[in-house]
């Protein structure tokens, strides 16, 4: 990204709300947003000629005029109970991006469940050691806009050696038009803790409006995180999220990604191993009609006998286009890496479009890296056997399309959670083929 | 079995296709009657299989000219899954791996699609459950097997019982077997031989498609034909598949070719 010497007419019109953000108490805090209003100032919003955004066009995203989203929360329990999931007990709510009390339900106990704002005081010290430390404001113009709004948030603290026996589910609606709405998400995991945690992004509009998420998660010695992303998002909205997370020695990240929803979405996550740390970071994007949907991963084997896995699938109907880049990075010194990618995409139209690339940046000898990519639609042989079987052709479409995005959701280990989104495949490939 | 009553289930008659414009079968003759068993052997590229995935219906292959009935009726008019509605069935060479697509529910759904479309009642899940299972016995199959996904990761021979299990299920009227013995092992040649064999009634006819006679020991045929460059140049009794094994397949082609010469 350039740094422009005029200030940008776009981000300063994202920023006007920004001096209302009430001021903490914590003078870190504010210091926190001060410095990124200030980077915001020296940003532009990124263009197809910046090269990792090359093929989205965000250039729909400033024509509409947004403001930021009013706090009042005017909805009731029972217009969100049909986005509950069964095994989450611990659910946090925001409602355009501000902490709904009232719809979230807290049970955990021994481990910490809550919007920021109820522990900045107890835990002044360590929130500010981590808040916008993994995902970096530098550079990263969405990621700073974030942070210059930063008031409410998802927190999770997990105690050493605790285990978060349920899901923690944390459900972002977005409910105003024309709004920008900033979620944000830290995952501070102790030494040996366990949990599952759900990001999910519905909504309950179907008009334009912005979702620019920042969520971060820091894993001590040990610990095993299994994430789950869920965007489905209303048909005009955009969604940039950053997400980044660093892994100690031997902890585990285990990541399921599902990209639906939203007009324009952006994904950029960023795993940090360290020794002996495993990660996964699946995902599945589902798009059609005049969708775009891009996701950036970065893996980085920044020590020695550190493990990666990912499997990312796009599933492109319509004239919509899909983007996948998945880097690999593997640092000096840090041998016995393994590392394994495979991207595939099936385009189920001539006018579905996918760019994909893998990105292998190697700096070591001895290590174990292998990443392959197809891209291609449904195989006839295939549908021939159904077709044998009595199976009408377009339902022997809509089961192959669906058993190919199946095997990404399958990863998710939220039973109904995954059903439910197994459902939605359905009906959405029986719905376009 | 041949029959006195039979009816004819399958008549092929000057049947030419082609695939990416090279043809492949030519001019083809083949009468089928109920009751009846078929061996249809011949070397590789004779265009055997071609001429069980024409009957099935595979998009790939062109029919450039003649006329296939099936039951009566124009099979070339209909759709695949129309022809297996109708009773056709076709045991896949290499029968197509789904990953992600679970074996009970692509069996439940191919089972009641089919029974929908014959005005039969559809089952649900639990009298399927039973249904299935009981099929399941005549192949010996283990239980975990309706729990995977459609073959894949299954043995030739789990892939060979589990095309068999689908005839079982769907009784068809005239079962095609593509090369059903190539990649079993002799205990499972014996299993699948003997669920077809309780499948064979008076009401059905069977087709099969092999390379060698092997297959043929466990499943008798009444007729055997020997198929070479896209057409049956000789058809006898099981004894010509005997014959075919002990002195191959160049006689067959010579003597096609001495009876043609003295024709013209």
């Amino acid at each position: 990204m350039s740094v422009v010497t005029q200030p940008n007419s776009y981000l300063q019109t994202l920023l006007a709300g920004q001096p209302n953000v009430a001021a903490s108490k914590q003078a870190w805090l504010n210091k926190l947003r001060s410095s990124a209003v200030e980077t915001v100032s020296e940003l532009t919003i990124p263009t197809t000629r910046d090269e990792e955004w090359r093929f989205t066009d965000l250039s729909m995203l400033t024509k509409v005029s947004l403001q930021p989203a009013h706090g009042e929360i005017k909805l009731g329990a029972d217009e969100i109970k049909r986005f509950h999931i069964k095994e989450a007990t611990n659910r946090l709510v925001f409602v355009d991006g501000v902490y709904a009390s009232a719809l979230s339900n807290i049970a955990a106990k021994g481990i910490v469940v809550c919007n920021l704002a109820s522990e900045l005081a107890k835990n002044s010290a360590i929130l500010q050691q981590h808040l916008a430390q993994q995902s970096k404001i530098e550079g990263n113009v969405f990621a700073a806009l974030n942070t210059a709004y930063l008031r409410d948030a998802a927190l999770i603290m997990l105690p050493r050696d605790t285990q978060a026996k349920t899901p923690v589910h944390l459900l972002f609606i977005a409910t105003q038009k024309e709004v920008v709405s900033y979620p944000r998400t830290l995952v501070l995991a102790d030494n040996g803790c366990e949990a599952t945690v759900i990001e999910d992004y519905v909504s309950l509009q179907d008009e334009a409006y912005f979702t620019n998420a920042v969520s971060e998660f820091v894993l001590a010695d040990n610990a095993r995180i299994h994430h789950i992303r869920v965007q489905r998002e209303g048909a005009k909205a955009f969604h940039i999220a950053n997400c980044a997370a660093s892994l100690s020695r031997g902890s585990n990240y285990q990541s399921v990604s599902i990209a639906m929803g939203a007009r324009i979405s952006r994904y950029n996550l960023n795993v940090k191993l360290a020794e002996g740390a495993e990660c996964s970071a699946d995902g599945l994007a589902m798009i059609s009609a005049r969708q775009l949907a891009d996701t950036h991963t970065c893996i980085d084997h920044a020590q020695p006998h550190a493990i990666s896995r990912q499997l990312h699938k796009c599933v492109v109907d319509g004239g919509a286009h899909a983007v996948f880049n998945g880097k690999i990075m593997v640092r000096r010194g840090s041998h016995h890496t393994d590392s394994e990618q495979s991207n595939h995409t099936l385009l189920l139209s001539d006018k579905a479009h996918v760019d994909t690339k893998p990105q292998l940046e190697i700096f070591n000898d001895d290590v174990k890296c292998t990443h392959g990519a197809t891209i291609g639609q449904l195989d006839n042989d295939e549908v021939f056997y159904l077709q044998s079987r009595g199976v009408s052709h377009a339902q022997a479409l809509n089961m192959l399309t669906y058993a190919f995005a199946a095997e990404v959701i399958e990863r998710i280990p939220v039973a109904s959670l995954k059903h439910s989104l197994e459902q939605t495949v359905l009906e959405q490939t029986s719905t376009t083929l | 079995m041949i029959y006195q009553d039979s009816r004819t289930i399958l008549e092929v008659r000057n049947l030419c296709a082609s695939v990416d414009g090279t043809p492949i079968l030519k001019n083809m003759d083949f009468t089928v009657k109920s009751g009846e068993i078929h061996a249809i052997m011949g070397l590789n590229g004779s265009g055997k299989s071609t001429f069980s995935k024409v009957l099935a219906g595979h998009p790939d292959y062109e029919i450039t000219s003649g006329t296939v009935l099936f039951e009566g009726k124009n099979l070339m008019e209909m759709e695949p899954e129309d022809r297996a509605r109708a009773g056709l069935f076709l045991a896949f060479q290499y029968p197509i791996e789904i990953p992600g697509v679970g074996n009970s529910q692509f069996l439940r759904l191919m089972y009641n699609t089919v029974q929908t479309h014959r005005g039969k009642e559809e089952l649900d899940p639990l009298e399927f459950d039973d249904f299935v299972r009981d099929k399941m016995k005549l192949l010996e199959m283990r239980e975990d097997f309706l729990d995977r996904s459609v073959n894949a990761g299954f043995s030739g021979g789990e892939k060979k019982r589990n095309e068999i299990l689908q005839m079982a299920m769907l009784e068809p009227s005239l079962a095609i077997l593509d090369e059903t013995d190539s990649g079993l092992d002799i205990d499972a040649l014996r299993i699948v031989a003997q669920g077809v064999n309780q499948l064979a009634n008076k009401g059905n006819a069977i087709i099969m498609v092999t390379h060698y006679q092997r297959l043929l020991n466990y499943i008798v045929p009444d007729f055997v034909h020997v198929m070479v460059d896209g057409r049956i140049i000789k058809s006898g009794g099981k004894e010509l598949a005997l014959e075919l094994e002990s002195r191959g397949y160049n006689w067959v082609s010579d003597e096609y070719k001495a009876a043609s010469r003295v024709a013209r």
